[in-house]
């Protein structure tokens, strides 16, 4: 029989108005990476992402492939999106850490255009402005009634990662708070 | 062009006529007007009928502080709301409009007869009448009641329209655009500050709007305006917010704004929410949210026609409407002369000035005497005349030592009134705000704030203009001081203002007995001066028990007009002052707020969320019906055409048993614990002894909070030495994790371990049956299944139909089982490639209610049905899982505490009906000889109970003192047919020795 | 919707992002078999319950997860301060330093 087949949680979905479009992230390798700071270089070096150690700071790859995102004190969330495998590069290192894969866990809606900011400001309690929250920035929060990861990856453009059960819900909410960013960006 | 009409005055524009309809009648107002000016404009004041009394109503005010003048709006399409203050809507063309409270017309109400009846409609009434007997009250006060309850007509269809929402964050938020708002916008945007600048009005200016006469600057009013609206537009820093009201002030500066966005448009756009309520975190607060002007009280004072006098000028001034042709003005503060110049300079017959005080200033004694007013100074109003408007008022002298004189009747068509200003404190108050009694101005003003919040203008007490300015331009720069920006505060000048001074008065002397006058305090409540002396006679002291007992200051005005009079004339009647009679508490919101608003986005598919597993659109496609689970959605039963619940179920029962079912148990909450110590860490939290669970194997963990009761169970598998796969019950699984990040981070932090939840990583599928086995043989790689080298009880890891597994062999049904872990986006793929593999022997997709019944059968307990947070491991008859040698874990000390090693506690047990087609409810209580009179003591209840397929019979779980000790004798449990028997068991019903789930 | 200082995250977070968790410094016993019945029962349900100063526990839990300690009046509602998990409960002065 032929091999079982992957099926996206928010297959077939998007949404575009002259103000932000919403698009289901492609699939990515993620892990849940924990460990005290004197792991950290050995796993920076392997990962080849220097782990943040600053609040809300998220770190790239040189190929931009593979990002490091600070989401607790010793806790990171890293992205794949380029094919890699982050955990086997994990298990290479001798150093304590716990690395959990959660490719599947979790699923993204890239959420883009000039009023990207404003549309998750409809559910989200932080302070989402440049200044506050530059491109970079990362922080796990709130997203109307349930909890996302935004990740802000250009000066219009934002990456939310939530859980897959959650990811009908996030998507709903972003689509009917879109209706309104084109009134009020 | 109306009588009522001036031509060219005002903002409204005179070229645009709109056409809306009042009571089904067709009239024609301005673009610009409100339904109150516009009505006002053709002569109309009366437009609604009170709440308690049915007396007709006119327009009081020309702004949210209205009480009267609510009327129903509705725009078709289901769109209609009731209660509207006609002084805030916008007319458009097209715009209905009708009155309220009143049947059949609102000239015709034959609910007045209440009015006729007042002396029954005291204070107190509802308490003093609806008291016996006993027998009365579902059959005539409640319907009585009901009837009379509610102002307006509730929408009766859903709301058609969408509602927006939208957090937000500035450094400065100024609430108000008067002249000290405007001032303080524009010192705090000069800074470079973000400011957002929020009026609930169409337009910016606030009483600016109303104000004709003096210059800011050099420059007309209307010109300054003009110029400082354009400024503010034009800086990127600085958001306006019009028709946004800030309905509440919360903690540590957050506000919450309901913007209205199209209520006062003629067509709807597409799609466009209508309402956008802002949630604001501001660094610094400005409140200027002006002052609200008191009426006066007195008999009759709420008949059509009686105003507020600034109102009257705002109608004026701003709309260009005249509130009558031949006016009367009563008052206690000199803003009401100014009114009434302005008024007799447009042409309206200005009757007589009557003030209250007898020391008018000569400036204004001078004014009036060129305009031909007649002043009587020194004087009381102690009547009206008309029945639905006005047609004149009853004035008295009052000489030196009070005593009121000889009545003279003074023909008017309207009246002002003005008791002096009130500053509008209700968002400092939400804060806490403390404040302060001012004795010599008779009022309430801001005190110590406990926000980052500044008052100015006449909210603070500041009424004159350029005091208003100044203080509003110091409020701004302070507050982009504070916020971090260098500001400092402009100076301005103002020419030609008046100044205004007055005193706080009770109610007006009367030569009439006060017990006959219908002197108004709350005109929307329909509560009297009187009513308001009778509470205090009857007993009630504080101002918040009068409040109650009257109804005063309970409408949806909230007080705005009645509150301080209420007050003045309760600590009049209690004999102290003011401030120790107290004011009641403003409370959130401002003015009355959609629901719509609040509810924002969620409603619909939003209000609550629901989570779907990857298997779930394959349930739904093969007719599962489903049942809510904590917030999951789970296939509850696979019913096939023609049966009911309990066919489908007892086929699925069938099916399992004897060859094979498949149910998705993926919303089982999964833990990844990790980490050397992680063996260490499950010993601590789990009653069970984890160091010798060797890897590969499984083992049934038992959670009990600190207190020794049961808060969790599920199987464990340990899959490295330092790597755990922990299962949770599906409404636990966040609770676990947040209770086991607790001990972790703080009680045992030395601890290397670390928590993931990998709930959503994998769909699980699980499958029973004596055919288990044999479907996955085939599709299994990397996996040695046999007995031998894979018993119950084991876990490993290997690939199926070509994806990464977690292959658990375990069993909730007492079936040879196994649980397939497939990362979740294979879920649904390997679900069916596993149910078209297993068609051969007839594989039975199972629910919930199936999986309910084949573990009860074996005496498997779910936590949170079978247990309820007061059963400890012993009362569930799991004493097994506590591994006996471990010196502590979480619960162990409770274990011994005398009331928990009671043996007559209660127990968990199987309990088998006489009659076996019996099947009881669950939560029937249980009791020992049903032969005792009642209340009997009931010994217990039926925790889980149902018909099983398997047996022939019903069996069930229950709850029982010293359950197990009574094990075989008979206990009674009444239904509402008949009391049923039965008999105490063991709780295994089925395959007691466990042979099948180890074949 | 009140500010808290997450001592973690080094910043004021809106309060949705954080979950309260009872009462601070109140440490598990090392030997909890050690205690008498009526020890036990204090170490389990007995609070303190002030008017004023309450040190309390709460977690950052749609944030960086952490859990901290605080001190919050509560007769304001308002946050004197919050410190990290496992410091010693500030003094008076400590506190009264600190609030806002």
């Amino acid at each position: 029989m032929a091999d079982a087949s992957r099926i996206h949680p928010l297959a077939g979905r998007k949404v575009a108005n002259p103000a932000v479009t919403l698009t289901p992230a492609e699939p990515a390798a993620r892990l849940s990476l924990r460990a005290r700071p004197d792991a950290v270089a050995a796993l920076s070096k392997a990962l080849g992402v220097k782990l943040p150690e600053m609040p809300k700071r998220s770190a790239t790859s040189k190929s931009g492939g593979r990002a490091a995102l600070w989401l607790g004190p010793d806790e990171w969330l890293v992205i794949d999106t380029a094919g890699g495998d982050p955990l086997a590069d994990c298990a290479k290192v001798k150093a304590l850490h716990s690395a959990v894969d959660i490719s599947h866990r979790n699923t993204a809606i890239l959420v883009e255009g000039k009023g990207a900011e404003a549309t998750l400001s409809a559910g989200c309690p932080q302070d989402l402005s440049l200044t506050v929250f530059p491109v970079g920035a990362c922080s796990r929060t709130i997203l109307g009634k349930i909890e996302v990861v935004i990740w802000r990856t250009g000066e219009t453009a934002f990456r939310v990662e939530c859980w897959r059960s959650f990811s009908a819900y996030a998507f709903d909410f972003l689509e009917e708070a879109a209706r309104d960013a084109p009134i009020a960006a | 062009m109306t009588a009522y009409r001036v031509s060219g005055r005002g903002r409204v524009d005179h070229d645009r006529p709109v056409r809306f309809t009042f009571n089904g009648k067709t009239f024609e107002g301005r673009k610009g007007d409100t339904l109150a000016s516009a009505l006002l404009a053709n002569g109309v004041h009366l437009v609604g009928r009170s709440f308690k009394y049915h007396r007709p109503r006119g327009i009081l005010s020309a702004g949210s502080e209205e009480p009267n003048a609510l009327v129903g709006v509705s725009r078709g399409d289901g769109r209609a709301e009731p209660n509207t203050r006609a002084t805030v809507l916008e007319i458009f063309d097209g715009l209905n409009t009708a009155s309220q409270n009143h049947w059949p017309s609102l000239k015709r109400d034959v609910g007045a007869i209440n009015d006729a009846l007042y002396m029954l409609f005291s204070a107190g009434f509802y308490y003093k009448t609806f008291m016996w007997p006993k027998s009365f009250w579902n059959k005539v006060y409640e319907p009585f009641i009901r009837g009379a309850a509610g102002l307006g007509k509730s929408p009766s269809v859903p709301d058609p329209d969408t509602y927006a929402s939208r957090y937000a964050h500035c450094d400065v938020l100024v609430v108000g655009s008067g002249p000290a708002g405007l001032a303080a916008a524009t010192e705090a945007a000069r800074s470079g500050a973000s400011v957002m600048l929020v009026d609930e009005q169409a337009e910016l200016g606030g009483s600016l709007l109303g104000e004709p006469g003096a210059d800011i600057n050099g420059r007309p009013i209307s010109d300054w305006l003009e110029e400082t609206k354009a400024a503010l537009a034009a800086q990127e820093n600085v958001t306006v917010l019009t028709r946004t009201t800030a309905i509440g002030y919360y903690h540590d500066n957050f506000l919450g704004l309901c913007q209205r966005l199209t209520d006062h448009l003629e067509k709807l756009p597409e799609g466009a929410p209508r309402e956008r309520m802002w949630r604001v975190r501001a660094r610094q607060v400005v409140l200027a949210q002006g002052a609200i002007e008191r009426p006066l009280v007195f008999d009759g004072n709420d008949r059509p026609g009686v105003m507020l006098s600034g109102s009257a000028r705002t109608f004026l001034n701003r709309y260009g409407v005249k509130a009558g042709n031949r006016a009367a003005v009563v008052t206690a503060h000199d803003s009401a002369w100014l009114a009434a110049f302005d008024l007799a300079e447009a042409g309206v017959k200005v009757a007589a000035i009557v003030d209250v005080r007898s020391n008018a200033s000569d400036h204004l004694l001078k004014r009036a005497k060129a305009l031909d007013i007649e002043v009587l100074s020194g004087w009381t109003v102690t009547g009206t005349g008309g029945r639905l408007r006005i047609s004149s008022i009853r004035a008295n002298p009052v000489s030196g030592s009070g005593k009121v004189g000889p009545a003279r009747k003074i023909a008017c068509d309207t009246l002002l009134m003005c008791g002096g200003w009130t500053p509008s404190v209700h968002l400092f108050s939400h804060t806490k705000g403390k404040l302060d009694w001012n004795e010599e101005r008779q009022m309430f003003l801001p005190g110590a704030p406990t926000e980052e919040t500044r008052c100015a203008g006449a909210g603070n007490g500041a009424f004159g203009l350029l005091e208003a300015m100044t203080e509003g331009a110091s409020a701004g720069a302070g507050a982009a001081t504070d916020a971090g920006f260098e500001a400092k505060a402009s100076t301005y000048q103002v020419d030609g203002e008046v100044p205004c001074a007055g005193v706080g008065v009770k109610e007006l002397p009367t030569d009439r007995s006060s017990s006959r006058a219908r002197a108004f305090v709350d005109f929307q409540n329909d509560v009297t001066a009187k009513d308001i002396r009778l509470a205090v006679r009857e007993g009630f002291l504080s101002i918040e028990h009068i409040k109650r007992y009257t109804t005063t200051g309970m409408a949806t005005d909230q007080g705005k007009t009645s509150n301080m009079n209420g007050l003045a004339i309760a600590s009049d009647a209690v004999k102290r002052p003011s401030p120790a009679v107290g004011l009641t508490t403003f409370r959130p919101p401002y003015t009355p707020t959609t629901f719509g608003a609040f509810a924002g986005y969620n409603r619909g598919d939003l209000f609550e969320v629901t989570r779907r597993t990857a298997i779930d659109s394959w349930a739904e496609e093969n007719g599962a019906v489903f049942e809510p689970v904590s917030l999951w959605r789970r296939a509850w039963y696979f019913p096939r055409p023609g049966e009911d619940m309990h066919q489908a179920v007892a086929r699925e029962c069938k099916a399992t048993r004897e060859s094979l079912g498949m149910f998705d148990a993926s919303t089982l909450g999964k833990i990844e614990i990790v980490g050397p110590d992680a063996a260490e860490f499950m010993n601590r939290m789990y009653t069970n002894a984890w160091t010798k669970l060797a890897p590969g194997r499984l083992r049934y963990g038992l959670l009990l909070g600190e207190d020794g009761f049961i808060r969790d169970d599920g199987v464990i598998g340990r899959l490295t030495a330092d790597r755990f796969h922990v299962t949770t019950t599906t409404g636990g699984a966040a609770r676990v994790l947040a209770m086991m990040e607790d001990y972790l981070q703080t009680e045992w932090p030395e601890l290397k371990v670390w928590l993931t939840s990998t709930t959503e990583q994998w769909a699980v599928i699980a499958l029973n049956g004596p055919n288990a086995r044999k479907l996955i043989e085939p599709l299994v790689e990397g996996i040695d299944l046999s007995n031998e080298a894979f018993p119950h009880m084991s876990v490993a890891e290997g690939t199926i139909c070509g994806v990464p597994t977690r292959l658990f062999r375990v069993s909730f049904t007492g079936e040879l089982g196994f649980e397939v872990n497939v990362p979740a986006r294979y879920g649904r793929s390997v679900w069916q490639a596993l149910n078209e593999a297993g068609q051969k022997w007839g594989i039975t997709p199972y629910g919930t209610q199936t999986m309910h019944v084949l573990r009860a059968e074996k005496g498997y307990i779910i936590v949170g049905q079978d247990t309820d947070g007061t059963l400890t491991p012993d009362d569930a008859g799991l004493a097994w899982a506590i591994g006996k040698t471990k010196p502590d874990f979480v619960g162990k000390r409770s274990l011994t505490r005398p009331d928990i090693i009671d043996p007559n506690r209660k127990q968990l047990v199987g309990l088998v009906t006489r009659d076996p087609k019996v099947v009881l409810e669950e939560g029937a209580q249980i009791v020992a000889n049903p032969g005792q009179p009642t209340p009997m003591k009931m010994i217990g209840h039926v925790t889980s109970s149902y018909w099983s397929e398997t047996l022939g019979r019903s069996i069930a779980l229950a709850v029982v003192e010293g359950g197990r000790a009574r094990e075989g004798q008979t206990v009674h449990v009444p239904m509402p047919d008949r009391t049923h028997a039965a008999a105490i068991a063991g709780m295994v019903f089925f395959d007691p020795d466990g042979k099948r789930l180890n074949a | 919707m009140l500010l808290i200082r997450c001592p973690y995250c080094a910043a004021e977070r809106p309060e949705v992002e954080f979950v309260y968790a009872g009462e601070a410094h109140i440490a598990r016993p090392s030997d909890p078999s050690a205690l008498t019945d009526e020890q036990w029962k204090n170490h389990l349900f007995i609070r303190t319950n002030p008017r004023g100063a309450h040190f309390e526990r709460w977690r950052h839990l749609h944030g960086c997860g952490r859990f901290f300690n605080a001190v919050r009046d509560t007769v304001t509602d308002k946050f004197a301060m919050t410190y990290r998990a496992g410091l010693p409960r500030p003094t008076a002065s400590e506190i009264k330093e600190a609030r806002p």
